[in-house]
């Protein structure tokens, strides 16, 4: 009986030890953007409306943010339509070499990371003219992403019936049309998975729009924060706190529809 | 570059497969040719952007490439030149052992311990506590790293940081007299999520009777854990492990924290590369110890590959 009270002692003490070790970092997100004048130190807010008109006012606080929604979507616009024809591809059509093909995109998509490509992908933009270029940053984000989505994709399209497009087929649909309006739908939680999995991949991404992107006006919200925190010495804290609450909000509420509607175990989650 | 995530295990790919060799009639007509327009345009951005890029990255860590000056024009070929220039160069040296300690550090000993706590702790558990527990972990993991760099910023800042206020000792600027221990929690703070969710599964396979004749058979939790428990996911163990490793020694988060300072004692290999390459013009210099960083990389997929493989 001591022995079982005691463990009930250590398990709660351990949980509430977990609990402070990752509540406290985020305490300062959620209570510096309603407090009028923040420091470092988590506060009880007061709760004003004020820091984010200065956020609306700052010249490229939302404007970044729409370069954030236009780098994501756009990548993951790209790399669900690309991925999803190759994965296609790949599944129906016996091809010489396809699991070769198949076992080297794996390979590669793990293997070559920002930090092992920077050097190349750098001196490539600036032969290409790509330096400053949102199409050029999403096309690279693209070629890094699309290996691991045709794979996760391909194992979706296997695992679908095939009568469906044999039938589509004696009924006289070309292939992009059967890819339309048989397959889409099919894959449809497939597809899903890709977009959220490439959005949320580029929202948070630092390293590449960081060396690709010198013009302010074109950097998104992550290379933005980090300017907002380590230009002119003095961090404008309220400014710098609500708009982390902005930039956070959107992967906040995806990874709260992820999870109601596929319980963020999908094909071995997300990368951060 | 973002690293992509391959499944743990993919049991659906395994029926897949199996029912597409029963199966493998051309069920779209879609034909040889046709497949490989399809493919086509996936495979030249892949050729473009990822495939190239460490291709040259090999040919450019033999030259004395710059980003300014005569060699920026007209690079020269080198030879093995960088490659002897790092190994004789102390901060390539230190930087190797930084990443050592953050790889183990924060990695193999805190995501994995942590990640495997959690989820031994919450094993059996339904409801709002575990919601709340996995809830704020997988927060950590999914929002913006320039976001949650400057949480950590904050939090650690010498005299007005939170931590400090809470253990009462103001003085202590934990990102400059610490920097590894600092970035090395706040990875494992950052990175738990992955490996939590990957255990949670694996114990959730576990088979319950195995355990019960354990405990009946009078083994102590420890022993549970060390004969039972461990056993049955080593292979989860082993793939967690290699991916978290791999993810870890190529993140480049910490130069958000600490930009390699002060002094470059946290100036792990990543952040290395950038500095010198980047900030510091030797671009030919970097892309050899990118070359490096590649080849540790590629034995590391390739176990990994291996280990995904042998499970099927």
């Amino acid at each position: 009986m001591t022995r079982f009270v005691l463990g009930r002692i250590g398990f709660y003490t351990l949980i509430a030890v977990l609990l402070a070790f990752f509540t406290i970092p985020l305490l300062w997100l959620v209570t510096a953007p309603f407090t009028s004048d923040p420091t470092y130190e988590v506060s009880v807010p007061d709760f004003t409306w004020d820091n984010f008109r200065a956020v609306v006012e700052h010249p490229y606080a939302l404007p970044s943010l729409w370069n954030s929604v236009v780098l994501s979507v756009g990548t993951a616009v790209l790399v669900v339509l690309l991925s999803a024809l190759a994965a296609y591809a790949l599944s129906r059509v016996r091809l010489p070499g396809r699991d070769a093909l198949l076992y080297a995109l794996l390979l590669l998509s793990s293997i070559i990371t920002g930090t092992a490509a920077m050097v190349p992908l750098f001196q490539l933009a600036v032969e290409l003219n790509l330096i400053d270029s949102q199409l050029g940053l999403i096309l690279i984000l693209s070629g890094g992403l699309l290996p691991a989505a045709i794979f996760m994709l391909k194992d979706f399209m296997d695992a679908t019936p095939k009568s469906y497009e044999e039938s589509a087929r004696v009924f006289g649909a070309t292939p992009l049309q059967i890819v339309r309006h048989v397959v889409v739908p099919l894959v449809r939680p497939g597809l899903a998975t890709i977009a959220v999995w490439a959005v949320a991949n580029v929202w948070g991404n630092f390293l590449m729009p960081y060396l690709l992107l010198s013009d302010v006006e074109k950097q998104p919200a992550a290379v933005i924060t980090y300017t907002l925190y380590t230009e002119g010495g003095q961090a404008n804290l309220s400014m710098l706190s609500t708009f982390g609450l902005l930039y956070s909000i959107p992967v906040v509420l995806m990874y709260l529809f992820v999870s109601k509607k596929y319980g963020f175990r999908f094909h071995g989650g997300i990368k951060r | 570059m973002a690293q992509a995530i391959s499944p743990p295990e993919a049991p659906e790919a395994d029926r897949g497969t199996r029912e597409h060799s029963r199966y493998s009639s051309d069920a779209a007509g879609l034909g040889k040719a046709r497949a490989g327009v399809f493919m086509a345009p996936a495979l030249l951005l892949i050729a473009a952007f990822l495939v190239f890029p460490a291709l040259w990255v090999l040919y450019l860590g033999l030259t004395n490439y710059r980003l300014t000056g005569i060699a920026a024009a007209e690079p020269q070929f080198v030879g093995l030149g960088n490659l002897l220039d790092a190994v004789s160069n102390p901060t390539f040296w230190s930087s190797t052992w930084l990443t050592v300690q953050f790889v183990l550090g924060s990695a193999v000993i805190g995501q994995v311990g942590l990640g495997f706590t959690i989820a031994w702790l919450l094993r059996d558990r339904r409801g709002p506590l575990k919601r709340v527990v996995e809830g704020l972990v997988i927060l950590a993991w999914i929002l913006p790293s320039a976001i949650v760099s400057f949480l950590w910023v904050a939090l650690l800042d010498r005299d007005g940081g939170t931590l400090n206020a809470l253990l009462g000792i103001p003085g202590t600027a934990w990102l400059l007299d610490h920097p590894m221990l600092s970035i090395i929690v706040f990875n494992t703070w950052r990175g738990t999520a992955f490996s939590m969710m990957l255990y949670g599964a694996a114990l959730a396979n576990v088979p319950p009777s195995h355990l019960e004749s354990a405990r009946l058979a009078g083994a102590s939790g420890w022993q549970q854990l060390r004969d039972v428990v461990f056993p049955h996911i080593r292979g989860h163990i082993l793939t967690n492990l290699l991916l978290i490793s791999l993810w870890t020694f190529n993140d480049f988060t910490p130069f958000l924290l600490t930009a390699g300072g002060p002094d470059g004692k946290s100036e792990i290999l990543a952040v290395h590369v950038y500095k010198v390459a980047l900030q510091g013009g030797e671009l030919g210099y970097g892309a050899a110890v990118s070359t490096i960083i590649l080849l540790i990389n590629l034995v590391v997929a390739v176990f990994y590959l291996r280990l995904l493989r042998s499970k099927k």
